[in-house]
């Protein structure tokens, strides 16, 4: 499927990354857009609340982050594209939905324009430091998936990126922007709506009566209906069997689990985008993710400068963590340096993963700017010696 | 041919028997539910039950429509989203006093005061009866409750008189003792445009009545039968409900409010004019 | 030319950030350059001394942020006073010349000065001064092409305003062009 044109902007614009954000969501074919507004993310919905109503879309204002990040789970059930829109105190507010998505299935995106915590913190300037909350911030076993842009640019991809694989996956998807990349503003071309690929909800096409909410027939993913198309069917947070109905036991429990977690896991290699450069012959590979990648690529093309062998590779999906390709670079003897703005975050999986293979450096920041480049520069010529 | 309860076919009979504990009023809620939605003349297809957690949280799972069991207080914004993204759609809520009123209380007065179009039924038996009777926003002054073993301290709320405030078009109040009432009570409820609430009052003869020493679930009904006044139209600031005292039921309020979504196609076509083409759903 | 930094400064309601919006969008949009705009915000960032801070580049940037301005737009006096030590030892620094007395100055400094609110009022809109002095700091830097700034201005102010805006763009940059 080729995107609606009447949502796509065509053209080179000149916006920042929470602007950007609201014409990939639309661009995605989203039309459902519930959000409470929360510094640095407040861009996105104003820009929305101006916008969808152009297109045939709605926003609202909930009462709290709670309620925002509910409504867009009962909007995709009546057949929308939804999404919301946060920063850390909300982030932190949406955790019991996530895991809602999460068990219903709830194809849906979260955004987190990342700010500096703990609670309050730094409303208007960056960190990293919500990226285990993404992935582990609500209760329960489960996966998800979270993409990390660099550049507005990139939140205008990957958000349509983010939609896309919410769709495939029947997941919630994080977009993991911070303030910095949120509030820059810069180039970004929106292409004709013809190039923009969309997935589409894939829907049953079971009888009346007929169908079951959680039956695979042998895929990972179910297909989903919505209200209104005569299922009478039914969704429960509760643990649930193919009928959609509450099963209290171990073994139902398993089976749920099981199936959220490694529809997941055994597609990583599908989900999983990376960008690398010069890890081929490098002796050190500086491993980041968002807004902190440009400033390591700063830093790499000072070492570079000086002889130093350094590559990078950047996580554009965080999470499911492409342990694989770590690991392989693990295992040819390159030392990993890994900066982040937190104080060890996404380090711990890249420790996990190449625990007795190589040496890994943290290069850890408390957030409210980027890293220097030079201290980075300096754990590469560490991490060389 | 054996004639068959019409309720029947809006039942999940696959999940009978529900877990309710005999006495209980959520059968009959149900029934009544059941009742008013085969005869309000809103097709089938498009009516939608959201519940939250709880033992009323789980009156979704039993009905044969679309229906959705959610989060702990909750229910309401997952309607919102629901009613918005296809209007078309009937979206009701049932749920009890405590999801709806402790946990989700911000939620209700801000679905109030949009005038979201949706019928919320609270079924009120002034407990958590399926975590084992701990107190709520409804639990009357003395009463016992598991967390408050001396008896309650705080005032109640008065929920038909918060409804009515927070801009509630329609405001009932009965009790599972009234059952042809309840029935049209949920009725005009449902046929209403706009915020229509419905409180029933209910026996948890489990974890309320037996701890307040009230009998059993007979017993707590025949109270109903005496202690409860019809006073339709009643000023909502005198319903409040003390422990033991009087039940003033009837349909307190019923009045025309613009719907969120009218009042935001109006203002939209204002400033817009014809670029604006009115809103009706996502699809 | 690798990378240039610019600070564009001011009391809020100048105008401050469309100014440096203005010329990223001519960098990157009309001319083939790359650019990043950031700002400051929150509560501190607003009153006396707001700024927007872009860098203009031939190449992608990759650290986003203004460290050492080498041009300095200064439209205020706490502004001026603000951001001056910030620069570098030869900075450009551009003045609305009625509202900044320049003090401070480094031997290596080169200063502009122009007479932004007056022209602009002339022009009939004293809300305009922003865009007189987007003309002027094109035509002394040289740093972006005219037509693509001028392209910038026209899609970057409100509909209906473009004329007046043009006019004064077109006014601080003939100032500038008549320094020369």
């Amino acid at each position: 499927m080729k995107a609606d044109p009447k949502g796509v902007m065509t053209g080179a614009h000149f916006l920042d990354g929470d602007h950007a954000c609201c014409e990939g969501a639309l661009s995605a074919g989203c039309r459902f857009v519930a959000g409470y507004p929360i510094t640095p993310s407040t861009e996105v919905v104003e820009r929305i609340a101006a916008r969808f109503p152009m297109v045939g879309g709605i926003f609202i204002q909930m009462e709290d982050e709670i309620a925002s990040s509910i409504a867009i789970q009962g909007a995709v059930w009546a057949g929308a594209k939804a999404m919301t829109v946060t920063s850390g105190p909300g982030f932190s507010l949406m955790m019991e939905h996530i895991g809602l998505a999460v068990m219903l299935e709830t194809p849906c995106v979260f955004v987190n324009v990342q700010r500096g915590g703990p609670s309050t913190g730094l409303p208007t300037l960056p960190g990293q430091a919500d990226m285990m909350q993404a992935r582990w911030g609500s209760h329960g076993d489960y996966e998800i998936i979270a993409l990390c842009p660099n550049s507005p640019q990139e939140c205008y991809d990957l958000t349509i990126k983010a939609f896309n694989l919410a769709e495939t996956y029947r997941v919630p998807v994080m977009l993991m922007m911070d303030e910095c990349v949120g509030h820059m503003t810069e180039k970004v071309v929106i292409p004709d709506a013809g190039e923009i690929d969309i997935v589409e909800r894939r829907f049953t096409t079971a009888k009346r009566g007929e169908y079951l909410p959680y039956e695979t027939y042998g895929d990972w993913v179910p297909p989903m209906v919505k209200s209104g198309d005569g299922h009478y069917f039914h969704m429960t947070g509760l643990t649930h069997d193919e009928r959609g109905y509450p099963v209290m036991n171990a073994e139902a429990q398993e089976k749920c689990v099981h199936r959220i977690v490694n529809k997941i896991k055994e597609n990583a290699d599908d989900i999983i985008l990376l960008r690398e450069a010069d890890t081929e012959d490098a002796d050190v590979v500086v491993v980041s993710y968002g807004i902190t990648s440009r400033v390591a690529l700063k830093a790499i093309s000072m070492a570079q400068a000086e002889g130093i062998k350094v590559g990078h590779l950047r996580l554009i999906t965080a999470w499911p963590f492409p342990e694989t390709r770590i690991r392989q670079l693990a295992d040819q003897g390159k030392a990993l340096v890994m900066p982040e703005l937190n104080y060890g975050q996404m380090y711990l999986e890249l420790q996990r993963v190449v625990e007795g293979r190589t040496r890994s450096h943290l290069v850890p920041h408390g957030g409210g700017t980027v890293h220097d480049p030079e201290v980075i520069f300096r754990k590469i010529k560490e991490a060389v010696q | 041919m054996e004639p068959t309860n019409p309720v029947v076919d809006y039942l999940r009979m696959d999940r009978i028997p529900h877990i309710w504990c005999p006495g209980c009023g959520l059968g009959t809620v149900v029934n009544c539910f059941v009742r008013a939605i085969h005869s309000c003349g809103i097709e089938r297809d498009l009516i939608s039950v959201v519940s939250g957690i709880g033992c009323t949280g789980r009156m979704a799972g039993y009905l044969r429509l679309d229906s959705f069991h959610t989060t702990h207080g909750r229910p309401i914004p997952f309607a919102t989203g629901l009613k918005l993204a296809n209007p078309k759609l009937k979206v009701i809520v049932c749920s009890g006093d405590g999801d709806l009123f402790s946990i989700g209380g911000n939620h209700f007065i801000h679905a109030a005061r949009r005038n979201t179009d949706m019928t919320v039924i609270c079924v009120n038996n002034f407990t958590y009866g399926m975590t084992g009777g701990q107190v709520t926003p409804t639990t009357p002054i003395e009463a016992v409750a598991s967390t408050t073993p001396y008896g309650n301290s705080e005032e109640p709320f008065n929920l038909p008189h918060l409804a009515e405030s927070a801009g509630a078009v329609y405001v009932a109040r009965w009790t599972t003792f009234h059952v042809r009432q309840a029935i049209k009570a949920m009725k005009e409820a449902v046929q209403k445009s706009g915020f229509s609430f419905v409180e029933i009052i209910s026996p948890c003869p489990t974890l309320y009545g037996r701890r307040n020493k009230l009998g059993d679930g007979l017993e707590m009904m025949r109270a109903f039968k005496e202690k409860s006044k019809v006073k339709n139209g009643a000023d909502t600031r005198e319903v409040g409900l003390d422990f033991k005292g009087d039940i003033i039921c009837g349909k307190f309020i019923n009045r025309e409010r613009t719907t969120f979504l009218e009042r935001y196609n109006t203002r939209m076509a204002a400033r817009l004019g014809a670029a604006y083409k009115p809103y009706e759903g996502v699809l | 030319m690798s990378a240039t930094e610019i600070k564009f400064s001011g009391f809020g309601g100048q105008g401050v950030i469309l100014a440096g919006i203005i010329f990223g969008r001519a960098a990157s949009i009309y001319d083939n350059k790359f650019a990043t705009l950031t700002q400051s915000f929150g509560p501190e960032a607003r009153g006396s001394a707001c700024s927007a801070q872009l860098i203009v580049s031939d190449d992608r940037v990759l650290y986003p942020y203004v460290t050492k301005p080498e041009i300095l737009m200064a439209m205020s006096q706490e502004a001026f006073n603000k951001f001056l030590p910030e620069t570098t030892d030869d900075a450009t620094v551009i003045i609305e010349e009625e509202l900044v007395k320049p003090q401070g100055l480094k031997p290596g400094m080169k200063v502009y000065g122009i007479p932004a609110t007056r022209i602009a009022e002339e022009l009939g809109r004293k809300m305009i001064l922003n865009i007189v002095m987007v003309g002027f700091f094109t035509s002394v830097t040289g740093l972006i092409d005219y037509e693509a700034v001028r392209e910038a201005v026209k899609a970057s102010v409100p509909q209906g305003t473009e004329v007046m805006n043009l006019k004064a763009f077109d006014r601080g940059y003939q100032y500038g062009e008549n320094l020369k």
